[in-house]
């Protein structure tokens, strides 16, 4: 049976059919029990589960966060939600200091099987705090994985594994396609592994790499190249922590060209990882630089401002020309 | 004593057993029998002797940084004691008394300040988080473990341990005010041993005390001389049984002095007068117990000095033991953080004990 969902349904599906299959599994965090979350990606999961695993929270980031780490030492299976990527903020300390750490500092006694949900990335009009993208700041954290799905299939099977995960998951979603676009994916419970991207269309003249809420943007700039006779080779990361380094390595052996387009800013970022990574394993055949297509090195302006700051489609295809015509 | 009953902002302190070893409160006693009270006390001066030791080890460059724990000793025996074998001790880091109580190997504690992880790992059946560096931060956790046990409809209680200092962290009040949303099974203890690092009480809070806060959460606090064992006991016992009934968290401040430094890295001659050390050491938590068990007949000198000279010998030994053993190994560093390595984990770790084999 298949069902036809957007990202925002389709990981409320993956609530619904976790909970059922683990009783284990509880949510909880600001708004989400009555209200089902500001996006309603857990809508009806409180009427349908009960008070005790599903549960609106005080507001206070840092708790929602800390005590997850204690449920989940106590042999529960917490997803709780940032309710915007901002908003993790006050909840730092306890990511890095506890959740990242806890396994290892136990030396694998207490392990922490928790989801970290949050909406990220810009492109919704909204207030300040609401639109950053983090997920080079937790990616380089070691013992956090942080996750980014782009399509309702892709967002389903990504949130079961996750809750599925024996570690801590940062679940980092794209708001701005949560309801863009829908998808036929089946209706009961099933796994895309984390740590693996996807070759989400095969090409020879360049690779481009991105994920999340850029992956529709530049499809549509791969569109717009194709008729000046470029084929890019896309490919979705998926999962930024780890990283799947041979999904690109082994493409730019094929391409001799990568661009990276992410909507976080550029220095440091996650583009100039992988960008050393082509580097130090595929240097012989690059025929161009390396090159990184990103927001800006500033604070993500408010919506009068934000059309400049995530690259268009019309960027994206300008880059990709530049780069294949070095 | 009951809690329901006791008002903080009274700024009284809960006593039964005064600094003469002279019981104020017969009908708060604890019942416990003369072996009971025999462990608790040998308990005391064992933790009073491994942190001597750890102090002069120290000192002779043989020992990393360490956090004594002297005067603390009743504090911290007293309240980990009301704990039964299923319920979860979150401890700071200075918690040395609660940890023997709790069964946490001395081998695990010396391994842990000697810089080894192991020191983390607890054996099988006991309940006790690691020790946590960023203040107030455990106390979540503490929160979180209680709010688990009610949706799984366990009964078991959560003692999570702070300073004074930590009290002014976000996460003191954040874990608070969650636990008394949720009626977590947790209890509260704030060891208030006068000093965080350097900076006094005055400089900490405009409050009377500690426990008064926890009229504003909604749950009972109580002021308890941090330096009698029978009051920390009692308290955290009753809080305890609170815990047990659904009835909620519990705030504790233990009133004590922290008659030692900071850590080996601080100078407390810097932020404190002598006199106030001397004065406090007249209301010395093991030499109150001393009176008491004096006057009853279970102690002597004679006793004592075996009991002593045993406990020195097994800190000796299993010092000792933990100072012989080598370093990390390369593959510990790496093992820990996720269950399965990563690629990019495995790559590094190969390529640095390559480069330790001298290949290429």
């Amino acid at each position: 049976m298949t069902n036809t969902l957007n990202i925002v349904q389709a990981i409320n599906q993956a609530l619904m059919n976790e909970m059922e299959l683990d009783n284990t599994v509880v949510v909880y965090g600001e708004d989400v029990g009555v209200e089902g979350g500001v996006f309603r990606a857990t809508v009806d999961l409180q009427k349908k589960f009960g008070v005790k695993r599903v549960f609106d929270s005080p507001l206070a980031e840092s708790a929602i966060v800390g005590t997850a780490v204690g449920m989940a030492i106590n042999g529960l299976k917490p997803v709780v939600e940032m309710q915007f990527s901002g908003f993790s903020y006050p909840g730092f300390n306890q990511i890095i200091s506890h959740v990242a750490r806890m396994r290892n500092r136990s030396r694998g006694k207490y392990t922490l099987p928790m989801v970290i949900r949050s909406p990220y990335g810009g492109g919704i009009r909204a207030l300040e705090h609401h639109s950053e993208s983090t997920e080079a700041i937790f990616a380089q954290i070691p013992g956090l994985k942080v996750v980014i799905p782009s399509t309702p299939y892709d967002a389903k099977g990504l949130l079961i594994a996750a809750m599925r995960d024996p570690d801590p998951v940062l679940f980092w979603e794209p708001k701005r396609i949560y309801r863009a676009f829908k998808q036929e994916i089946p209706e009961g419970a099933y796994e895309i592994p984390i740590g693996k991207a996807k070759i989400i269309e095969e090409g020879t003249d360049i690779t481009i790499v991105t994920w999340g809420a850029m992956v529709k943007d530049v499809q549509k700039a791969a569109e717009m190249v194709k008729v000046k006779g470029i084929k890019p080779e896309i490919i979705d990361l998926r999962t930024i922590a780890p990283m799947d380094r041979d999904s690109f390595v082994e493409s730019v052996k094929k391409t001799g060209r990568i661009l990276v387009v992410h909507e976080a800013p550029k220095t440091l970022g996650v583009g100039a990882e992988i960008i050393s990574i082509v580097n130090e394993k595929a240097f012989l055949y690059l025929e161009a630089p390396p090159t990184r297509l990103t927001g800006f090195d500033t604070t993500f302006p408010l919506p009068r401002g934000e059309r400049h700051y995530i690259p268009s489609p019309e960027r994206i295809a300008k880059t990709i020309e530049d780069v294949v015509r070095y | 004593m009951r809690l329901e009953d006791y008002n903080p902002l009274d700024n009284i302190q809960y006593r039964i057993l005064d600094q003469n070893g002279i019981i104020l409160k017969e009908e708060d006693l604890p019942d416990l029998t003369d072996d009971e009270l025999i462990y608790l006390y040998k308990t005391m001066v064992f933790s009073r002797i491994i942190d001597e030791k750890a102090l002069s080890y120290q000192r002779q460059g043989r020992m990393l940084t360490y956090a004594p724990n002297v005067g603390q000793e009743a504090a911290q025996v007293g309240s980990a004691y009301a704990m039964k074998e299923n319920d979860w001790l979150v401890p700071a880091f200075r918690e040395l008394g609660a940890w023997l109580i709790k069964g946490v190997p001395l081998r695990n504690i010396y391994l842990y300040w000697y810089g080894n992880e192991w020191g983390s790992y607890m054996p099988e059946g006991v309940r006790v988080l690691p020790v946590s560096i960023p203040i107030a931060s455990q106390l979540q956790h503490a929160t979180g473990i209680g709010m688990a046990n009610n949706i799984k409809g366990e009964k078991d209680v959560a003692v999570a341990y702070v300073g004074d200092g930590g009290t002014s962290e976000g996460d003191f009040h954040e874990a608070l005010n969650f636990a008394a949303v949720f009626k977590a099974p947790v209890v509260f203890v704030v060891q208030n041993n006068q000093y965080a690092i350097s900076t006094r009480g005055s400089l900490q809070t405009a409050s009377k005390n500690y426990a008064l806060k926890a009229i504003a959460y909604g749950m009972p606090g109580i002021l308890v001389d941090g330096n009698d064992i029978f009051a920390m006991y009692k308290a955290t016992e009753e809080a305890i049984d609170r815990a047990r009934r659904g009835e909620g968290p519990t705030l504790i401040e233990a009133y004590t002095y922290r008659l030692g430094a900071h850590t080996t890295s601080d100078d407390p001659t810097k932020y404190r007068e002598n006199e106030e050390v001397e004065q406090w050491k007249d209301k010395d938590p093991i030499l109150r117990l001393k009176l008491y068990l004096t006057n009853k007949g279970l102690i002597s000198d004679e006793l004592e000095e075996k009991m002593k000279s045993e406990l020195e010998q097994e800190v000796v030994s299993t010092f000792e033991s933990i100072e012989n053993k080598s370093d990390t190994e390369i593959e510990d560093i790496f093992k820990y953080h996720y269950e399965v390595m990563p690629p990019q984990l495995e790559e590094q770790l190969n390529e640095y004990k390559s480069f330790l084999e001298g290949g290429k």
